[in-house]
Parts: C-alpha cells; sequence; structure tokens
C-alpha cells in the first residue's frame, strides 16, 4: 500500500473506503422535501433571464413551478422537450456562469434558485422509472448518420427518430457517450450515468448505435453521403495540443483527456497511478477536472499552471474555488518553459508572464517546480475536417448546423460557433436535426 | 418603554395578547404554560352544559392551506367545544386564576338556547374567580347542527336573548363572540348591544373546506373517507375580520361597543392593526398553534418598539385612530392621482410588475430589450398591482402626483380640491356640489 507521499507515479495511493468516498456524488441529489423548499424560491419571472441564458432554452420557471406542484414528471418533459440530455447537463453544466448566474435572486440575494439541482431531482425522476416521455412518429423510411456518438450525436439521433426517421450513430470509440462518457470528472456521473442516459435516450426506437468506426478511418464522408439522405457530424475534438517546450516527450507528461479517460472506465480507482507530484498546464475544465481527480486519487501536490491572469481562464470562478477546496494550488500567469528529468519528468520549469495590450510575454524570470507527472490540457483539434471547410480550426457551419457540403451538417465541438460545453452542443444537435428534417420532408 | 398594560371592560392584563377560546386554552397545563409565556389573558375553551361530555373524531381535526415554503396561512379545524368534564375545567379555571391574578381568564360558554342551562352554568362559572364570560355564537361546525354556536349568531333575537340571561345571572363582564358566517356583521353586533353585552369579540371561524384529497375524493380533514366543512382561521381570514370590525366601529349604533379583535393575529403589526380599528384587545389562536406560546414575545417587544417610535405611551392612545379613516367607496377622493415609480437600484429585473401589467391589467410597464422595466404614466392608472406582485419591498411604489401638474393619463390637471362621486357629473345620482 502507497500514501500520497511515495515518490513517483505510483497506483494505491489511497484505501478503497477513501476512494469510494472521494468520487462520490460531488452535489447530492435534492430529496423531495429539498426540491419542494428549493422550488417554492423561484420567482416565475416573466421572460426568464434563466432561460435566456440556457444554450438549450429550457422553460426554467415553468419546470420548476412543475415541481413546486408536485408533478416533477411533467417538469422532466418541459426539460427533455428542449433538451434531452437535461439529465446530464443537470450534472455538468456550469449553471454558475449560466442560468444561476441570470437567475434574479442571484442579483436580489446572491444565492441563485438551485436550477441545476432541481433539473436533476426532476429528470432522475423520470429516467429512474426508465419512461422515455416520447413516441416516434410513424416512419418517414429516411435513413440518417449520425457520426459521433456525444451530447451533439445524442441529441440529433433522438429528435431525429422522435420524427420518425431511422437513425445509425457511429462512433470511434468501443462505447456510445463521447465526453459524457469519457471525458468530464467522474464525480459528476457517478453510478455509470452516462451509459445510463444513452440507454434511456435509445429507448425511444429507431436508432441503432455502431461502435469503433471512426471518421477518416472506417468511415468515409462519400460513402456516408452516398447510403444516408443526410450525414449529422459531431465528432468533437480528437486530438489533443502539444506543449511544445524542451522534455514535452518525457515519460509522465500525458495528456490530461487520457488521463480522466482512464479514469472514467477504471474498475479499481486503486490500480490507477497517479504523480506524487501533480501539474497540470492549461486553464480549462479539462484542467481542473484533471487536477482534482489527481488530489482524488491521492497525489500530495497538484498545481495547475496557467498563462494567463485568473480572470481569462475559461474554468469558472466556481470550479477554480472547488479545485482549491480539494487542495489544488492554483497558479496564474505561469507557462511551461521545459521539463527536466532523466528519462522521466522530475520537474517542470515555468516562465512567469505578463500581458500587454493583450499581448503575452515571458518575464524571464522562471521557477521549477517537483513534478512526476504533468498533464497537458491546453485545447484540443480537429483530427479529420473530411473535407469541409473550416472556420479557424473547426468545420464551418451555419446556425442550423449545415456544413458548406449539401446533406452534411455538423455540430458540438468540432463545429464552429458556441462555446465548448454539453449542453451547447445538445442545442446544436436538436436544431440540426429539426433543420435535417425540414430539409428531408420539403417543409420549412 | 411603552405600557402595554390593557383595561377592557374593566379586566386588567400586562399587555392585550389574548388566547383565543381554542385547543391551546383547553387545559389548565396549556394555560399555565402560556402564562409563563407571557401571555397577557387567555379566553378558556369552551365549556358547555353538565354532564356527558361531547365527544370529538378521533381522526385528524385540522386542514390548512400553506403558502411557499409550507408556510401555514389559514387552519380550519372540525375540533368540538371542550370534551373534558365540566367540573374538572371549573376546578382548573379557579386553581389557574388564583395563582394568576394578574392575567385575565374569560371563561368561554355555550349551552343551548333556555333559560335554565345557562342559569345553572352562570353561578359555577362565577364561583371560578374569572374575570369574565365570553358566548360563543360562532363555532361554525358540529355545535352548528345541535342548535348552538353560529346557529345562534345568525339569529340576531337569539343573541340578544341569550346575553340578556346572561347579565341578568352573571355579575361580569358578557363578551359576546360572533360568527362572520353571516351577511351584514352589524345586525348581530347591535344585538349584543341591545342585550346589554359589554363587548363583542370577532370573528369566530369561517365555514370552509380548505382541500380535497384527489385519491380519495374526499374533503381534507378526511374521517374515514369523509370530511365536512370546519371553521377557517390564520393569516388568510385577517382581512375579512378587520373588514367587519370596522363595520362595527364605524356604526354610529354600536360605535361604542368593545371589541376584541380576533381574526390571524400573527405578529405585533397584526395586532396594532386591530387596535387601530378600534379593538381593545386581541385574541390570538392560530400564530400559536403554528409557532407555540413564544410567539407572544415577538408581539410584546415589537409593539412597545413601535409604540415608543411613534410616542405612544399606552394602547388608548392609538387605539381606533384609523376608524375615520376607514370610510365608504362614495367619499374617497376622486382628484387624488398617483403613479407607480420604480426604483431602478432596488429592481431584481423579473419582470412581474410587466407580466402583471401587461396581461392582466393596464399595460403601463415596458421593458427594454436589456430587461429594463418602466412606468407609462400615460397608462398608469396607479392600480397598485404592480406593488402587489413585485418580489422586493418597497422596490415600486404608488407616488402622489402634485396638484397643478398634468396626469398624461388623462391630459387634465390633477386638481388640489377633493372631489368623490358623489358630486361627480357621470354620476347619475349626483348632487351639486356645495
Amino acid at each position: 500500500m502507497n500514501s500520497p507521499f511515495t515518490n513517483g507515479i505510483a497506483a494505491q495511493r489511497l484505501n478503497a473506503d477513501a476512494l469510494v468516498e472521494n468520487f462520490s456524488d460531488l452535489h447530492a441529489p435534492l430529496d423531495g422535501h429539498e426540491a419542494a423548499v428549493a422550488a417554492d424560491r423561484c420567482y416565475f419571472c416573466h421572460d426568464a433571464p434563466c432561460v435566456t441564458a440556457c444554450p438549450t432554452d429550457i422553460d426554467i420557471p415553468l419546470f420548476i413551478r412543475q415541481i413546486a406542484t408536485g408533478t416533477p414528471d411533467a417538469a422532466a418533459k418541459t426539460i427533455f422537450d428542449m433538451n434531452i440530455l437535461g439529465g446530464m447537463c443537470a450534472r455538468v453544466c456550469p449553471t454558475e456562469d449560466l442560468c444561476e448566474q441570470a437567475c434574479v435572486r442571484e442579483i436580489a440575494e446572491g444565492k441563485p434558485v438551485e436550477i441545476g439541482r432541481l433539473q436533476r431531482f426532476a429528470t432522475d425522476t423520470v429516467m429512474e422509472k426508465g419512461v422515455m416521455p416520447f413516441v416516434r412518429a410513424a416512419s418517414t423510411g429516411k435513413k440518417i448518420a449520425v457520426v459521433g456518438a456525444g451530447p451533439a450525436g445524442l441529441s440529433c439521433a433522438h429528435r431525429l427518430a422522435m420524427l420518425g426517421h431511422d437513425v445509425t450513430v457511429y462512433d470511434a470509440m468501443q462505447k456510445a457517450g463521447g465526453l459524457n462518457e469519457f471525458g468530464i470528472a467522474a464525480y459528476k456521473s457517478t453510478d455509470n450515468f452516462a451509459a445510463r442516459e444513452v440507454e434511456w435516450l435509445c429507448s425511444i426506437g429507431g436508432i441503432e448505435i455502431k461502435t469503433g468506426m471512426a471518421l477518416g478511418a472506417e468511415l468515409n464522408i462519400d460513402e456516408l453521403a452516398g447510403c444516408f439522405a443526410a450525414v449529422f457530424l459531431s465528432v468533437g475534438l480528437g486530438g489533443v495540443n502539444a506543449l511544445s517546450v524542451e522534455g514535452d516527450d518525457k515519460d509522465g507528461v500525458d495528456d490530461a483527456v487520457s488521463f480522466i479517460r482512464e479514469l472514467r472506465q477504471a474498475s479499481d480507482l486503486a490500480a490507477l497511478p497517479v504523480g506524487r507530484n501533480v501539474v497540470v498546464i492549461g486553464g480549462g475544465m479539462t484542467a481542473v477536472d484533471a487536477a482534482v481527480q489527481s488530489k482524488l486519487l491521492g497525489a500530495q501536490h497538484v498545481t495547475i499552471a496557467y498563462r494567463r491572469g485568473r480572470d481569462a481562464m475559461s474554468a469558472s470562478r466556481y470550479e477554480q474555488d472547488l479545485a482549491a477546496s480539494f487542495g489544488v494550488n492554483l497558479m496564474f500567469n505561469a507557462q511551461p518553459k521545459a521539463i527536466h528529468g532523466n528519462g522521466a519528468v522530475a520537474e517542470i520549469e515555468l516562465e512567469y508572464t505578463s500581458s500587454e495590450n493583450g499581448k503575452l510575454s515571458g518575464t524571464g524570470e522562471t521557477v521549477r517546480l517537483p513534478a512526476d507527472q504533468v498533464f497537458r490540457a491546453i485545447g484540443q483539434t480537429l483530427t479529420s475536417d473530411a473535407g469541409l471547410k473550416l472556420d479557424g480550426r473547426k468545420i464551418a457551419v451555419s446556425d442550423t448546423g449545415r456544413t458548406s457540403r449539401d446533406g452534411v451538417w455538423a455540430g458540438g465541438d468540432c463545429a464552429s460557433g458556441g462555446d465548448d460545453l454539453t449542453v451547447t452542443a445538445v442545442a446544436e444537435g436538436r436544431d440540426a436535426a429539426m433543420d435535417i428534417h425540414n430539409t428531408l420532408m420539403g417543409s420549412k | 418603554m411603552a405600557d402595554l398594560t390593557t383595561d377592557f371592560l374593566g379586566i386588567k392584563s400586562p399587555n392585550p395578547f389574548w388566547l383565543a377560546s381554542a385547543p391551546p386554552t383547553d387545559k389548565e397545563y396549556n394555560v399555565r404554560r402560556a402564562f409563563e409565556a407571557g401571555w397577557g389573558g387567555v379566553v378558556w375553551k369552551t365549556l358547555g352544559s353538565e354532564g356527558p361530555p361531547v365527544v370529538n373524531v378521533n381522526g385528524p381535526r385540522y386542514g390548512v392551506i400553506y403558502g411557499a415554503d409550507r408556510r401555514v396561512l389559514g387552519i380550519n379545524n372540525i375540533e368540538l367545544i371542550t370534551d373534558r368534564d365540566l367540573f374538572t375545567n371549573l376546578d382548573e379555571i379557579k386553581r389557574v386564576k388564583a395563582d394568576y391574578p394578574d392575567r385575565a381568564i374569560i371563561v368561554s360558554l355555550m349551552v343551548p338556547c333556555e333559560e335554565q342551562a345557562w342559569k345553572d352554568i352562570l353561578p359555577l362559572v362565577e364561583d371560578t374567580g374569572a374575570d369574565g364570560i365570553e358566548l360563543n355564537f360562532g363555532c361554525p361546525h358540529g355545535m352548528a347542527e345541535r342548535g348552538m354556536g353560529s346557529a345562534v349568531g345568525q339569529v340576531p333575537e337569539y343573541i340578544e336573548m341569550v346575553t340578556r340571561w346572561c347579565k341578568q345571572y352573571y355579575s361580569k363582564p358578557v363578551i359576546v363572540k360572533l360568527t362572520p358566517n353571516i351577511t351584514d356583521i352589524r345586525k348581530p353586533a347591535a344585538a349584543a348591544m341591545r342585550g346589554g353585552a359589554d363587548a363583542v369579540s370577532l370573528i369566530n371561524t369561517i365555514n370552509s373546506i380548505t382541500s380535497v384529497n384527489l385519491d380519495t375524493m374526499s374533503p381534507e380533514p378526511s374521517i374515514d373517507g369523509k370530511g365536512t366543512h370546519g371553521g377557517y382561521c390564520g393569516p388568510a381570514v385577517k382581512p375579512i375580520a378587520m373588514s367587519m370590525v370596522s363595520e362595527i366601529a364605524r356604526n354610529p349604533e354600536t360605535a361604542d361597543l368593545q371589541i376584541s379583535g380576533i381574526g390571524g393575529v400573527t405578529t405585533w403589526r397584526d395586532a396594532a392593526e386591530y387596535i387601530t380599528l378600534g379593538c381593545g384587545n386581541v385574541q390570538v389562536c392560530t400564530a400559536a398553534m403554528t409557532y407555540g406560546f413564544k410567539i407572544v414575545q415577538e408581539m410584546i417587544s415589537g409593539l412597545s418598539q413601535w409604540m415608543d417610535e411613534k410616542g405612544h405611551t399606552s394602547i388608548q392612545d392609538f387605539k381606533g385612530q384609523a376608524i375615520p379613516n376607514t370610510t365608504d367607496w362614495q367619499y374617497l377622493n376622486l382628484n387624488y392621482v398617483a403613479k407607480a415609480v420604480i426604483n431602478q437600484d432596488d429592481c431584481i429585473s423579473c419582470g412581474r410588475c410587466y407580466a402583471a401589467c401587461e396581461d392582466t391589467s393596464h399595460q403601463a410597464i415596458l421593458m427594454s430589450d436589456d430587461r429594463v422595466f418602466t412606468v407609462d404614466d400615460s397608462e398608469c392608472v396607479a392600480c397598485n398591482l404592480c406593488v402587489d406582485v413585485c418580489p422586493v419591498e418597497d422596490c415600486i411604489t404608488m407616488v402622489a402626483m402634485e396638484p397643478g401638474t398634468v396626469d398624461p393619463r388623462t391630459g387634465k390637471v390633477v386638481q388640489k380640491d377633493y372631489a368623490n362621486w358623489t358630486t361627480h357629473p357621470n354620476n347619475p345620482s349626483a348632487t351639486a356640489a356645495e
């Protein structure tokens, strides 16, 4: 048995009980009484700011009123009408930046209505019963391919299936779910929720999932376009940006997304090795998820080094504080300069930065931190553009997800526009589905 | 600190907060606890005639109406008068009164409308040393079916007759408790006065069904699948009770009648309001049943602070002060013009004022793209709905227009003179202004 003080990268730093405790639900679900109290606080605002702030436009005051009046099933239907992955979004949405930030009670009292937790209460109620509150329309006979079984693809597939189309969903991994399954912190999706949600979502029928099929490998856009009436690409960002500093190739330097993926799929967390001193490079949610989970696995020291100031960090202040509460050290204005070590990483050398007129430059002053493990979390990239026109480094799409090629739509992280959030991906998948439907059925 | 001592019909109590005749005053144990907590007086739960006592249901006795967060707004109850032996009650009353000579103890009574029944019980009550009696002509459930309670209170002749018997066979003050389940509260009040009552107390509870169980199709509280109307009380009934109190206080025929105010008194403020409408004290039940006896401490401290702030040294100082300002609609000043004003610093942009005004009123609130809400004075009739639905107290206020300015809604100059409907040109029965 190791401990947080064991040198190097080691498994079994914490005992099984501690790991179970550490990786349990970050926010316990509301019970019926708590939900009633929380729901009572909603003012049922006119043209509510929370709805405007929601990328999927869920009618939040209505679903909260439905909870308050004892009909959580109806509340869930209101949520799923706009966001079929409302269960996962209730767990992973940065509500502090979205609906809850806009809540008038945040303005009034600094304490918003707990919209996220109420959404979970409603969606859990229905999903735990195994009820799919939608039925398929009569078959249209149209076959549609969805490439990528993450939030955008699943949302698109469900909507298309509901409208009567037959959908085949391909995914490069051996399991559907995309980032919900592989890319978010374990304590946000406990009890195999992501997989259960996929199963539930597919219970509407008309959706066939084929795994181990990657675009640019087993799949080719021309063949797909030839076999299906429409194609929706939601392949995400499979590549990881390199650090491009000396020593980037040493043992112990890993991608944060790989670490998170392995952790999510691990059958025994105790068997998962983690460094005594971990440094995560980056400023987004991936960086936070990797850092916090390193700490929860038993790393002694975990540091997030971000090259810009706190305000520029894409992880919300709430997430930053969450990381700090677990003992993660947040370092701002520090960029990697070199990674040192004899074969394996032993130290990371960081250079302090300053920003002038928005331009970042090193100050020349450096600091070395002990590090057995360094995680890259400085963004992901598109791995296959399928010959489509790009906007920057992503597939260029219209408001409804149309790409430069007729019959091909795209959404989620691989497509231009919107934040790289689960909830945004869900909205894009849904909207593309409606546009595909209208296009195929000849109505507008 | 203001003196809260109250002299009601010559009955002294250290404060105007009495517990109403109800479950909290059913027995010695509770009443002693109430007095220890600081209540100024109690009206002992209603006694019936000698003999086998009434029986209560053995299922639920109360139903409830909730506000947000399960805050109790109203309770209805189907409990009858005391179900304990008459002499047990009388012994307890005597003991408690002896131990708390500075507190008021009133004995509530309900016996059949026969002179002998009253002639029998009154000397027994007199012997307890209690300070007075209250005639329960109000309970609307159960006992009314047996010709008592509200069945008496709905017939002014009976009220007068029984009150007269009580004054004849009992030497101390007689308070007549009125039922609100009538059309004109002035009639039973006047009847009580003719019978010689020293005071009226009101209101007793209102006929009510608080809810229906949608699974069993039974009204609540449900007794083995069946329900009956109960008596409704609590904060929800306060507006009804205060209106009835004001009717009696304003009526020249009953203006001199003393009033004990009952109905939804929950805070010191409620009590102060009743007193400004002419009540000499107040009686409380639901608030105690919801929160326990300790709430009287807030009532005492709150009323004292307010009286100090206003410079009142005794209850008498402000008793009845709102009566002259309580009038008929026809005498309201139609030349008074106000407009809603939204304090943008306090506004939290919920838009409830907008929804209420736009959907259900006068389309006088404007909403900008960035959710700034403003009042369109050319449409605002000062209905007050925006003020009422705003979650932030005093964020929206009604501000009177200065005489001489032009009301943009009517285009007319605001007049400084008072003018009411009785002289308004649109009133077919208008009399020329003198």
